[in-house]
């Protein structure tokens, strides 16, 4: 019953923050409704953590893969993308680098600072 | 082939698990940051496709639940994010500051590279949320008038390169604190990124899933204003 009653729990979950997504009128998906849903509920002690660990676990462990069907995908966009190849390559490689050394260096900063 | 993928429900979810378990190995053959599971899963998977000619419609449909997995799966992402509050309460104002220049940048260092590229209205803005995570970056590249699959596919592509760098270059820059480096991977890749920063560390996948929650939010945001410089 462990695991039935945890995947119950994630999946009601989400299905509630789906619900949200269709009643207000933000471009925010159900998934991320349902991450702060499910943060305010363990906070909250309505569920308890014990409940939902393992299976959370599980799905976090694998969800590499859950991205493989989508970036396959891509293959059907292939006449769209084609015209800008070249910015296509490079603005995702540049931006990618440039934002995450940026956001390390300045965070990494103000926790060091605290520190002192 | 084409038939055999349309008619079953695993034969996509058993092919992309066989792509990655391959990358996994590659990867511990030759102990390399730069050797990466989800890239080499995502080539050979694209590979057989070709070289079988089965059409992706064909194969969408025996590895459909695989995506499926992923809603409840990024709900998930509330629990290390739970069970690393203390951190998250310690850190809030790194945290918030971070990912708030971060997303600045991001967008600011788009409308540059556009400008460069020559880009028109619609294609910059089509470019603009791509470091978020794909439901909320494709929405507003719609709403801001830009092309839906180009947008995808810059999203996915900035997802699976901030995969791939991510140990490289924060090993290289220094940045050495699991808080900033899960920030730094969040704000950068959004959810395929986060995947990469749940294998280094529960503090850094934590961290990292704020980062979707929080940067998703300020670009939804930014993103409207940034659409007015070009």
């Amino acid at each position: 019953m462990k695991y039935l009653k945890q995947f119950g729990i994630i999946l009601l979950v989400t299905c509630i923050g789906e619900l949200i997504r269709y009643f207000v009128p933000l471009p925010i998906p159900g998934s991320i409704y349902g991450l702060v849903l499910m943060f305010v509920l363990l906070c909250a002690h309505v569920i308890k953590l014990e409940d939902v660990r393992a299976g959370a676990g599980f799905l976090i462990e694998i969800m590499p893969v859950m991205f493989i069907p989508a970036a396959v995908g891509l293959m059907d966009s292939w006449t769209d993308v084609k015209p800008i190849l070249v910015p296509m390559i490079v603005i995702p490689i540049v931006t990618t680098v440039i934002v995450m050394a940026v956001t390390g260096i300045v965070a990494q900063k103000i926790i060091e600072g605290g520190k002192h | 082939m084409n038939e055999i993928f349309a008619s079953s429900a695993t034969i996509g979810v058993v092919i992309s698990l066989l792509g990655y378990y391959a990358g996994v190995l590659l990867k511990k053959k030759f102990r390399s940051a730069l050797i990466n599971p989800l890239l080499i899963a995502i080539a050979l998977t694209l590979g057989f496709l070709l070289l079988f000619k089965v059409e992706y419609s064909s194969y969408s449909s025996s590895a459909k639940y695989l995506s499926w997995l992923l809603t409840p799966a990024t709900v998930s992402l509330a629990i290390p994010l739970y069970v690393e509050i203390d951190r998250l309460k310690k850190n809030i104002k790194a945290i918030l500051i971070s990912i708030f220049v971060g997303c600045i940048v991001s967008m600011g260092s788009i409308l540059v590279l556009s400008m460069l590229f020559g880009f028109t209205h619609a294609q910059y803005v089509t470019f603009l949320p791509k470091s978020i995570t794909t439901a909320i970056g494709m929405s507003v590249a719609e709403e801001l008038g830009g092309l839906v699959p180009v947008a995808v596919a810059a999203i996915i592509i900035t997802g699976i390169c901030g995969n791939v760098i991510a140990e490289g270059l924060l090993k290289a820059i220094h940045v050495t604190d699991p808080v900033a480096k899960g920030l730094a991977i969040g704000t950068s890749s959004h959810a395929i990124g986060t995947s990469k920063a749940m294998e280094i560390g529960e503090v850094e996948g934590a961290m990292s899933s704020l980062s979707i929650v929080t940067a998703g939010i300020i670009t939804v945001v930014g993103a409207n204003i940034f659409a007015m410089f070009l």
